[in-house]
């Protein structure tokens, strides 16, 4: 399966049936530091592509998720209620946020691969 | 926190921190540290638990002298600090607020008598501002000098004095809030025993041209870590020490800030030089009929951080006060914050601690939060000299001198 990535440092992974998982990447963690409380959207609502899905927090920054594409969340990741901190020592795995049904695979359409995530990483100051 | 165009000032310590990885930030017109790549939470807890290095070297450092002596340039703070100054004792510091004519805090900062002037710290953020106020305020026979060839930096934690001790024995005369000039590997160093995390600890003012040698010094001690404006945040929260500009300001005054031990009884109505002070009016009303807000701690179990500008509403959804200062704290893993509340309550919950609680509406939810009194974790100041093992105090309140 490969891993999408956005402008906003959220990496999407989608399968045949359209289920999605999302997260924030290696970089946004680096970049927010302990993460101390993550803020889920509600299982059973659609959101828009760009919409919001939620807050992640560490001890001194406050940072919005927003859903790459439009889907209903099926699931979040409850574990991180208990330990937060998994979001920074493995954010693109057990560190996942939440899941969506219903997502149109061409949504991922343009969207950047690790590759071209990597190179972006480069352009910013 | 808009920045101006002006490029940031950088401390004698920037190449030291952009060498340990240190995430320089603007903060107050200078570019500091505000973590390492240890992170804030790491960092706070190695301050708990062993010692840690701060620059705090944005923070001014004022000298006043007067031909009459120190006693003459204590005098002369009294008229705009409302502490027991002239009562200080050679090398003994106090903390003190300067007050504005409507009963507000125009900085807080600490005073430290010396043999022939007297050392005065003041934040950052209003250092120009102070300066230019004390040369309007004070009589012009008061010298004041920004010691601009002076560093500033604080070693603060339970394993601080070893660590100062292994280069001067010196170290163990002093106690809390008192000062002596150590000779520092061979630095001539104006070190405080103070500071602003809760722990016992140093700030260490040292000559720039010799800062970054010190820093890299006490560095190599074993169980020295350096931490950031980050941490020390969290620390001074924990410890319910306010920052000016969030939790005390110009609007606030020091009753309404439960800041009312900096203002001993010497300077009350009543007492030998009562009032004589910006505002003194205004803050002995509050003195005697209680002033309509006060602040406290809240802490909740829930984990959700409530952070500064939360507004805090009662069980009917009213709103009571509003948070000043919030995080999650890395030693109790659980939200703190400092509020400023009606008096009502925040009164009511200072007779029964456990009883009070209100909500802090967090992105439209309401987080339940207790009352309590402050500090979060005890203080460990060294308030009696000690010859090889420090003897620790804690003290219940948030008192620092």
């Amino acid at each position: 399966m490969t891993t999408y990535f956005t402008p906003e440092h959220e990496w999407i992974t989608i399968d045949e049936a359209g289920n999605a998982t999302v997260g924030i990447t290696d970089h946004a963690q680096e970049a927010l530091g302990d993460v101390v409380f993550v803020d889920f959207p509600t299982v059973g609502f659609a959101i828009d592509a760009g919409g919001n899905a939620g807050v992640v927090e560490s001890v001194k920054a406050v940072s919005d998720i927003y859903c790459p594409v439009a889907g209903t969340v099926t699931e979040v990741n409850d574990a991180l209620s208990t330990d937060p901190t998994t979001v920074n020592s493995d954010p693109q795995g057990a560190g996942w946020f939440f899941k969506l049904s219903g997502v149109d695979p061409s949504a991922l359409d343009g969207m950047m691969d690790e590759a071209a995530y990597t190179t972006y990483l480069t352009t910013l100051p | 926190m808009p920045e101006s165009a002006s490029p940031l000032r950088c401390t004698a310590l920037h190449i030291l921190h952009q060498e340990l990885g240190g995430r320089m930030v603007p903060f107050a017109g200078w570019s500091m540290p505000v973590q390492y790549p240890t992170g804030v939470a790491a960092e706070h807890l190695h301050c708990r638990a062993a010692a840690s290095l701060f620059d705090v070297s944005h923070m001014a450092q004022l000298s006043l002298r007067s031909a009459d002596g120190t006693h003459a340039v204590l005098a002369a703070l009294e008229s705009v600090i409302p502490a027991d100054l002239i009562g200080l004792a050679p090398f003994q510091q106090r903390y003190g607020l300067l007050t504005t004519q409507s009963g507000g805090i125009r900085d807080d900062c600490m005073v430290t008598r010396r043999d022939s002037d007297v050392f005065m710290v003041v934040n950052a953020s209003n250092a120009e501002a102070d300066i230019d106020y004390l040369r309007a305020a004070l009589p012009p026979s008061i010298a004041i000098t920004p010691l601009a060839d002076q560093s500033l930096v604080a070693l603060q934690g339970p394993l601080a004095v070893s660590a100062i001790r292994s280069l001067d024995p010196a170290v163990d005369s002093l106690i809390f809030m008192t000062g002596e000039f150590l000779s520092l590997d061979g630095i001539d160093c104006f070190t405080t025993r103070s500071g602003y995390t809760g722990e016992d600890g140093f700030e260490i003012s040292v000559p720039t041209n010799s800062a970054e040698h010190l820093a890299r010094f006490l560095l190599n001690i074993a169980n020295v870590a350096p931490a950031g404006l980050g941490a020390r945040d969290t620390l001074r929260l924990e410890a319910g020490l306010c920052l000016h500009g969030h939790d005390i300001s110009l609007d606030t005054s020091p009753i309404e800030a439960a800041l009312t031990w900096a203002i001993p009884k010497v300077r009350r109505a009543g007492g030998e030089r009562a009032g004589c002070y910006p505002g003194a009016e205004i803050i002995e009303h509050q003195l005697t009929s209680g002033p309509t807000r006060r602040r406290v701690g809240l802490t909740s179990d829930e984990r959700v951080p409530v952070r500064e500008g939360a507004t805090i509403v009662n069980h009917h959804g009213v709103q009571v006060g509003r948070v000043t200062s919030g995080t999650v704290t890395p030693t109790l893993g659980r939200p703190i914050a400092m509020a400023y509340l009606d008096t009502e309550l925040a009164t009511a919950s200072a007779a029964a601690p456990t009883k009070g609680s209100v909500f802090a509406e967090v992105r439209g939810k309401q987080v339940l939060m207790a009352i309590t009194t402050m500090p979060f974790v005890p203080h460990k100041y060294v308030r009696r000299p000690s010859v090889r093992t420090p003897t620790t105090s804690t003290s219940p309140d948030s008192e620092q001198s």
